[in-house]
């Protein structure tokens, strides 16, 4: 089963102390990449740099900024590939921002499903 | 088959038992091996129909919960392989085939019970602690989806949505049928507990005997499906116990205390049998074990007078280490009050009181007025029952309050 794993920033929750040592980024991706439970993933650049596009009523609209203004932002992201939602809660229990920040684990949707 | 048809009273009777042996366990199994909840459901209610159908022609069968089984199981491969050929996906037969007793080879636990998998599915982290509860009580419990929306205060069409959504969620996102890891279980474990204990209270506060019962019926499948779990046992016996008082605690719709209580009417059984879950346990006790031996020592008191409050006021102490809460700090004070007397009480329920989550909370003047009564100041306890009387939310605990207050002022 595929799962997107948001990764989103929280600017107001800093509270769990950060230690070099097990909040490294690089380990998570060597240690996910090497099982085959991270397909891929990326960093994203900051709301600042978002365009969104919508059509309405046949016009195209091109604005400067995210869709929805909030304190939280979507910093990045990760595809999984995990046996269950057991297994990528934890795989997202290891990535260093469930402590900084909040990931959320969507699974993909298939097209052949309703 | 037995000879001849059965009577219909003696087809109820036999459907009855078979439905209530066997049930969970064909539609956990039937969970496990098809992935689809409502057709593990259905296919045990289609199995009931089709035997008061049979049984009265045929006879009943020498094992109805056998009969049950082989029934419903069938009617759940039949439904799978039309879905099948409709969709033209053969494949999907291989996923068809008879299922078995066995877990699947990849289950690290092969000798699991079915029904402990169920457990811990409807009660995954994964899911809202509302969709958690109802998924038990429908699934687990099999209670008819409008009595648990009566039991929770909504309506059927929203407790059909929530179960919906529920079981859409376990599907869609893949929440394994499976008892966690030995790492996560502890966790999960507590999870599983806070719902059935979230049952039982809801019950107790609304004096429903249908939830505290399923509640403590639910408690002792969970002991027998993890004899080892100390906190299981725990929690059962706090359920016995606080279960025991029923028949004492609401008297023609009025509620009484618990130092008021007609204690030859307890429940002996339910206290013999939590005590006995007591003293069976090994190791450190959890939470639930302190809160058990709490009611014990009520339970063992032959009267009020008779409480062992210093004991209550050690155990609370306990409590507040292991889970700290202001409503176990309000209790406390009003223990040390009973132990140590009604000064002493009102210094603890000062220092408690200062806590923000307890202001203006109508337990704490209902403690103070009980407090200030008891140290010989009426109309000081009048003032502050007075204040609990405004600060109450529900109309039951006004009227409680206010027939402490007529007591206070005859």
């Amino acid at each position: 089963m595929k799962y997107m794993m948001l990764v989103v920033a929280d600017p107001d929750a800093r509270d769990e102390p950060q230690d070099p040592a097990v909040d490294d980024v690089e380990d998570w991706v060597d240690k996910h990449d090497a099982s085959g439970r991270r397909v891929m993933g990326e960093r994203l650049r900051p709301p600042e740099s978002a365009t969104t596009v919508r059509r309405r009523d046949g016009k195209l609209l091109v604005t400067d900024g995210p869709f929805a203004e909030s304190r939280e932002w979507i910093a990045g992201f990760d595809i999984l590939d995990c046996a269950d939602l057991d297994e990528a809660i934890a795989v997202a229990a290891a990535h260093p921002m469930s402590a900084g920040g909040t990931l959320e684990l969507r699974p993909f949707w298939p097209f052949d499903e309703s | 088959m037995g000879d001849g048809g059965g009577s219909a009273e003696e087809v109820r009777r036999a459907l009855a038992g078979a439905v209530a042996e066997q049930r969970l366990r064909i539609v956990a199994s039937l969970i496990r091996t098809t992935g689809d909840w409502d057709l593990a459901e259905d296919a045990v209610s289609d199995a009931a129909e089709r035997a008061l159908l049979t049984w009265p022609r045929d006879g009943i069968p020498d094992n109805p919960a056998a009969w049950l089984t082989a029934t419903a199981r069938r009617r759940a491969i039949d439904v799978l392989r039309r879905a099948a050929v409709e969709r033209g996906k053969l494949a999907d037969l291989a996923a068809t085939e008879p299922p078995t007793d066995d877990a699947g080879s990849d289950d690290m636990l092969p000798m699991t019970d079915d029904r402990l998998r169920l457990i811990f599915t409807c009660c995954h982290p994964a899911l809202s602690l509302e969709a958690r509860v109802a998924l038990t009580l429908k699934v687990v419990s099999a209670l008819p989806t409008d009595a648990i929306a009566r039991a929770f205060l909504t309506s059927e069409a929203t407790m059909s949505q929530r179960l919906l959504r529920a079981k859409r969620k376990i599907a869609h996102a893949r929440v394994p049928y499976r008892v966690p890891s030995d790492e996560l279980l502890p966790e999960r474990l507590e999870g599983v507990l806070a719902v059935l204990y979230l049952v039982f209270a809801e019950g107790y506060a609304t004096t429903s005997r249908t939830l505290a019962d399923e509640a403590i019926r639910l408690g002792r499948l969970l002991v027998e499906l993890m004899p080892d779990s100390d906190e299981s046992r725990a929690l059962l016996a706090l359920m016995l116990l606080q279960h025991s008082r029923r028949d004492a605690r609401e008297v023609a719709g009025e509620l009484v205390t618990l130092e008021q209580q007609d204690r030859t009417r307890w429940d002996r059984d339910a206290i013999d049998a939590g005590l006995a879950l007591l003293s069976s346990r090994s190791g450190d006790r959890g939470a639930y074990a302190v809160q058990a031996d709490i009611a014990a020592v009520h339970a063992t008191a032959t009267a009020a007078e008779e409480t062992r409050w210093s004991e209550i006021v050690a155990l609370y102490d306990e409590l507040l280490a292991l889970a700290p809460s202001p409503v176990v700090a309000l209790n406390r004070s009003i223990a040390v009050g009973m132990s140590d007397g009604a000064l002493a009480g009102l210094a603890a329920l000062d220092a408690v009181a200062e806590d923000p989550r307890l202001a203006d909370h109508h337990l704490v003047a209902a403690a103070r007025g009980d407090l200030l009564a008891r140290a010989g100041l009426p109309d000081e306890a009048l003032v502050a029952i007075q204040r609990a009387i405004e600060l109450a939310p529900t109309a039951a605990e006004r009227h409680q309050l206010e027939i402490l207050a007529g007591d206070l002022h005859p």
